[in-house]
């Protein structure tokens, strides 16, 4: 009995809180605002959404100035082991946090003038957030799989978010059925992982065997044991469903056309982004003796995620399903890195340089897409953008850049991404899947295109009698917020910057 | 040599740029003086730069670079770093960039095209583009402008383009994509096999010159740099992209595409591709000469059957490509530098006949060739104009153009590699010829065809105006003063091929076309007597027609 409520006591003994402040603080202002709704009176319910965002900023500029060695535990276990603090973790961290304030500026638009609780909306992000913080730093499956649980569910709410439509309410069912049938193939991969590192028949069998250092000191002494073999596969599979990798992408199309833009960029970015931290970590720390299984089965993953990502994005006429399929191939570029990671120590940064280009250019493109579409979901198709640069130059100079980023065009960051995750994988010896990649990348180059193709050529059809030009009608003129055009513009001139003058970025990355 | 020389490089790039960025952020604010003010500028200044560093020439006899400065971008992980300079490769291509984009922003300042902030905007982002793409010794950056330069191409196109802009921007930009990153590839695959400490191509020689990469590594590398660079410079087959982009594109586009951009890939191959990788070039070159011949004969018969006069222009631009390949595929000092000559003359002839072809539009209203006739009764210096254009494009030794140098040494140069081939490539000039002349004839000579009479009936047909003259001027002028003087551009370039590219003295051609591949080590002793690239002729033939 001691002996299994041993690590509790530690915890509560060792008091570390102050290793997780920045979890906290989420969790404490995500608490505060269902307070202040029922304090506040009706008429000043309107200022939550901004507490919210106010409150995120606080925490991120803490992070940011003060905060930057962890509160002094970086390098250190925490909670008995439950936790590792690195700089992994704490580039997530900041990482999650400008996630999640995006998401709450796009939720402003995307709720404004519906019938929908508001309030809940910030609550379920931030505590979202704060879980997607503790699921990069965990260092233990106990933790991990809480915190991973505690994303999915509340990703469960915010997918049917927008109860009253029928589509809204199909994703919300696909994702959880599908994400639940991931949850117990991960889970049955961690009991077999922990069934076997515990078993006293084999030498160096460890007590905790959930814990990410003591299942790897295991298994370095049985890189072969097939159970374990079975369990990595698994738990990979696992992970795989988070990042969206091929062949457990299948809930991506419908489920992201399904959810309201803010929570489609949320599980493009945020949800993708934690599945990273966590690969990388287990990858790196855990199933690295297993290379021998563990590299082929990645290269067989991350061939036909961008394979598939590529070629199943080409034909789509929906723009939140073409951003879907496109991220699964996204995925699939970042699984070379997390491979060339294994040879070459740097890739980790430049892993972590591609998911912060790809947070900036995304969010650029869903928040023209959130702009674009606000009342009903309707608006998504392609054909929705046509004369977009006659009728809101604004929201097409922004939508061009965050796509030619995303599809990895120079002078952008995307780009840099993209070279320094190939060069990663040339130093690695990674030949295949370089090719592989660059077959997807010029396939992407079609889609995206296609897509700013529509947005900024003008449509003009030539007809066999040659009938003169047809103008369309022009969209409604609607006014941009001056807030609006900072944060997007903010995200544009950001990608053009650091595809120029990577300084920032990556000295931040190297200094963390 | 003064310190502010490099600086000079940053300003040609990022003058542009700068300006071009101004135009799109404010394009609703800014008045149309202002506008056309600031954009001149914006083309002036690289323009004046690259005259003025033509002058100031004088490279460092270590690196054989001028004007060297570094920038640090914050990749220092991966050794890459912006560092810009000069050698006697790239001056000649950093010149023709400054000159052609003078002569296509000028023209498009007067174009009166829709939109034309945005137009010129994004014309002026292309400018920098190029001027960084010649100035750039770091490889990652020289691929980097490239592309910079390359995407404002797709928006023109698809924008400003005529008839199947739409498919012809998809196509093009896929196409060029598609090249890119085979050539890119093949930059990282040098990059980490040299196990150089740095990105640029000073320490990849360096590294290289002490440990050289394995003959198959070289065999790979190099396919990747010649078919990812191929498809880049239309190499036949892969050259389907070009006529279509150029038939669709705006003239200024067109101009500076198939005028500066297109040298890239060729560029690419001559500074880098083979003095890095001698032996995977060296087992390639065959091959390449056997696929620059289709570009020469084939690609110069279906210049032959065009009937519009832009899609002639955009082939017989692929064609010429053909004899760059050639020059190349010698891989000596002679052969490579009369490629580097006709890569600059073809630049300017071609932007020349962009410009000049887009004249004729005006006054035809069609592209059209069988439509139209009897011009030059009317426009009798547009037509003087547009035959020195064609003569300088099929390589005749006319009124002292720069083109016959480069052809004649490029067939020099392929008479000491293999002799046989010089029987097709002349036979080319011939095809050259042929649809040169005749498009001549049908445009200006000869009785104005019924369809032109009623689209043109009581109309006056102005002759060739100022702002038309004065861009096609600037390319002319440049174009006769080089081939009146090839000294000028030359001397620099053979002291930068010479220590990369073996050096054929006449009556030891037997050793050298010999199949062991050996690559000669060169130095400066050697090249001496009748050695040196293009030694000027002794006596220009007398111009004037």
């Amino acid at each position: 009995m001691n002996d299994t409520l041993s690590p509790f006591k530690e915890i509560a003994a060792s008091n570390q809180w102050s290793a997780i402040l920045p979890e906290i603080s989420l969790g404490v202002l995500a608490l505060a605002l269902l307070v202040l709704e029922i304090l506040f009176p009706r008429h000043r319910r309107k200022l939550i959404p901004g507490v919210a965002i106010f409150g995120q900023l606080l925490v991120l500029f803490w992070l940011l100035l003060f905060y930057r060695d962890g509160g002094g535990f970086l390098g250190q276990e925490t909670f008995a082991g439950m936790l590792f603090h690195d700089e992994l973790g704490q580039a997530m961290r900041v990482f999650f946090l400008l996630t999640s304030l995006l998401v709450g500026y796009l939720g402003t638009i995307t709720l404004a003038g519906k019938p929908l609780p508001k309030v809940e909306f910030y609550h379920i992000t931030l505590v979202v957030t704060a879980a997607l913080m503790l699921l990069a730093q965990s260092n233990h499956f106990v933790m991990f799989f809480i915190s991973l649980e505690t994303v999915t569910v509340g990703f469960y709410v915010l997918v049917s978010y927008f109860r009253h439509q029928s589509i809204s309410l199909e994703a919300g069912l696909k994702y959880l059925i599908l994400s639940g049938v991931s949850s117990a193939i991960l889970l049955f991969g961690i009991a077999l992982l922990y069934g076997i590192g515990g078993s006293p028949l084999l030498a160096g069998a460890s007590d905790d065997a959930m814990n990410f250092g003591a299942l790897n000191a295991f298994l370095k002494n049985h890189p072969e044991n097939g159970l374990a073999l079975i369990g990595m596969v698994m738990v990979i599979a696992g992970v795989a469903f988070k990042i969206a990798a091929f062949p457990f992408q299948i809930w991506v199309p419908d489920v992201y056309q399904g959810a309201s833009t803010p929570v489609t960029a949320f599980l493009a970015v945020g949800s993708k982004a934690a599945g990273f931290a966590v690969l990388l970590t287990l990858v790196l720390k855990v199933f690295q003796p297993m290379e021998a299984v563990l590299v082929p089965v990645l290269t067989v993953l991350a061939t036909l995620t961008i394979l598939f990502g590529n070629i199943a994005a080409l034909t789509q006429r929906n723009t939140k399903r073409l951003m879907g399929l496109s991220g699964v191939a996204h995925a699939g570029y970042l699984l070379v890195g997390v491979i060339a990671s294994l040879y070459v120590p740097w890739a980790q940064g430049a892993v972590l340089f591609y998911l912060f280009v790809y947070l900036l250019a995304s969010f650029a493109v869903f928040g023209v897409m959130a702009h674009l579409s606000p009342e009903d979901g309707t608006g998504d198709e392609l054909e929705d953008y046509l004369n977009l640069a006659r009728d809101r130059p604004f929201l097409a100079v922004v939508l061009v850049i965050g796509l030619g980023s995303l599809a990895g065009i120079p002078p952008l960051a995307g780009f840099i991404g993209k070279v320094l995750i190939f060069i990663a994988a040339f130093q690695a010896g990674l030949y295949w899947l370089l090719g592989v990649s660059i077959f997807g990348v010029v396939l992407s180059i079609y889609y995206y295109f296609g897509w700013i193709k529509t947005a900024v050529f003008r449509e003009w059809k030539v007809a066999p009698d040659d009938e003169d030009e047809q103008e369309a009608p022009r969209r409604e003129h609607r006014e941009i917020a001056p807030l609006a055009r900072l944060i997007l513009g903010g995200l544009a001139v950001a990608t053009v910057v650091l595809g120029f003058f990577q300084g920032p970025l990556s000295d931040w990355l190297g200094r963390l | 040599m003064p310190e502010s020389y490099p600086f000079l490089l940053h300003l040609a790039i990022f003058i542009p740029m700068l300006f071009g960025t101004i135009l799109l952020l404010f394009s609703g604010s800014l008045g149309e003086a202002f506008v056309r003010r600031i954009a001149f500028v914006g083309f002036l200044v690289p323009a004046a730069v690259a005259l003025w560093l033509w002058i100031a020439f004088s490279p460092d006899p270590v690196t054989g670079y001028a004007f060297l400065s570094t920038v640090p971008t914050g990749l220092e992980i991966v050794d890459i770093s912006l560092k810009l300079g000069l050698n006697g490769i790239s001056l000649p291509l950093f010149v023709l960039a400054g000159v052609v984009g003078f002569a296509a922003g000028f023209y498009a300042l007067v174009s009166g095209a829709e939109r034309l902030r945005q137009y010129l905007a994004l014309l002026l982002i292309m400018q920098g583009g190029l001027m960084g793409v010649f100035a750039s010794v770091d490889v990652f950056f020289f691929y980097f402008f490239h592309e910079i330069a390359l995407i404002p191409t797709f928006v023109m196109i698809g924008i400003w383009g005529g008839r199947e802009r739409h498919y012809a921007a998809m196509k093009l930009t896929v196409y060029l994509s598609l090249g890119a990153l085979l050539s890119l590839a093949g930059l990282i695959a040098l990059y980490v096999q040299s196990g150089a400490s740095s990105f640029d191509i000073i320490s990849l020689k360096a590294a290289l010159e002490g440990e050289s990469i394995s003959e198959v590594a070289q065999n790979y590398t190099f396919a990747l740099l010649l078919f990812g660079f191929g498809i880049l410079v239309s190499l036949w087959p892969f050259h389907t992209w070009a006529a279509l982009g150029y038939g669709a594109a705006p003239t200024s586009a067109a101009m500076l595409h198939a005028g500066v951009l297109k040298k890239f890939g060729l560029y690419g191959l001559i500074q880098i591709g083979a003095p890095l990788l001698p032996q995977g070039a060296e087992n390639w070159m065959y091959f390449l000469a056997l696929l620059a011949l289709g570009n020469v004969i084939i690609i110069g018969f279906v210049t032959v059957a065009q009937r519009d006069l832009k899609q002639m222009i955009g082939f017989s631009s692929v064609m010429h490509m053909g004899y760059c390949f050639l020059g190349l595929a010698c891989l000596s000092a002679v052969g490579v530098g009369g490629a580097v000559i006709l890569m600059f003359a073809h630049g300017l002839t071609v932007a020349l006949l962009f410009l000049l072809g887009n004249c004729i539009y005006r006054r035809t209203e069609t592209f059209d060739m069988r439509e139209m006739g009897g011009l030059a009764r009317n426009t009798p210096v547009l037509a003087a104009f547009f035959v020195t254009a064609m003569l300088a494009s099929i390589g005749l030794p006319g009124p002292g153009l720069a083109n016959f140098w480069g052809e004649l040494t490029v067939f020099i140069g392929l008479w000491q590699y293999r002799e046989w081939m010089v029987i097709p490539a002349v036979f080319g000039v011939v095809i050259s010829a042929v649809y040169g002349l005749r498009a001549v004839g049908n445009i200006f000579f000869g009785e104005p065809t019924e369809a032109f009479q009623s689209a043109s009936k009581g109309k006056r047909i102005p002759d060739i105006q100022w702002h038309e003259r004065t861009p096609a001027l600037v390319l002319l002028v440049v174009l006769i003063l080089v081939g009146l003087w090839p000294r000028s551009l030359t001397d620099s370039i053979d002291e930068s091929v010479s220590p990369m590219y073996r050096i054929v003295v006449p009556g030891e051609e037997a050793s050298v076309t010999g199949d062991d591949g050996e690559f000669e080590a060169v130095s400066f002793e050697r090249a001496e007597g009748p050695v040196s690239c293009c030694s000027p002729p002794k006596r220009g033939p007398a111009g004037g027609l």
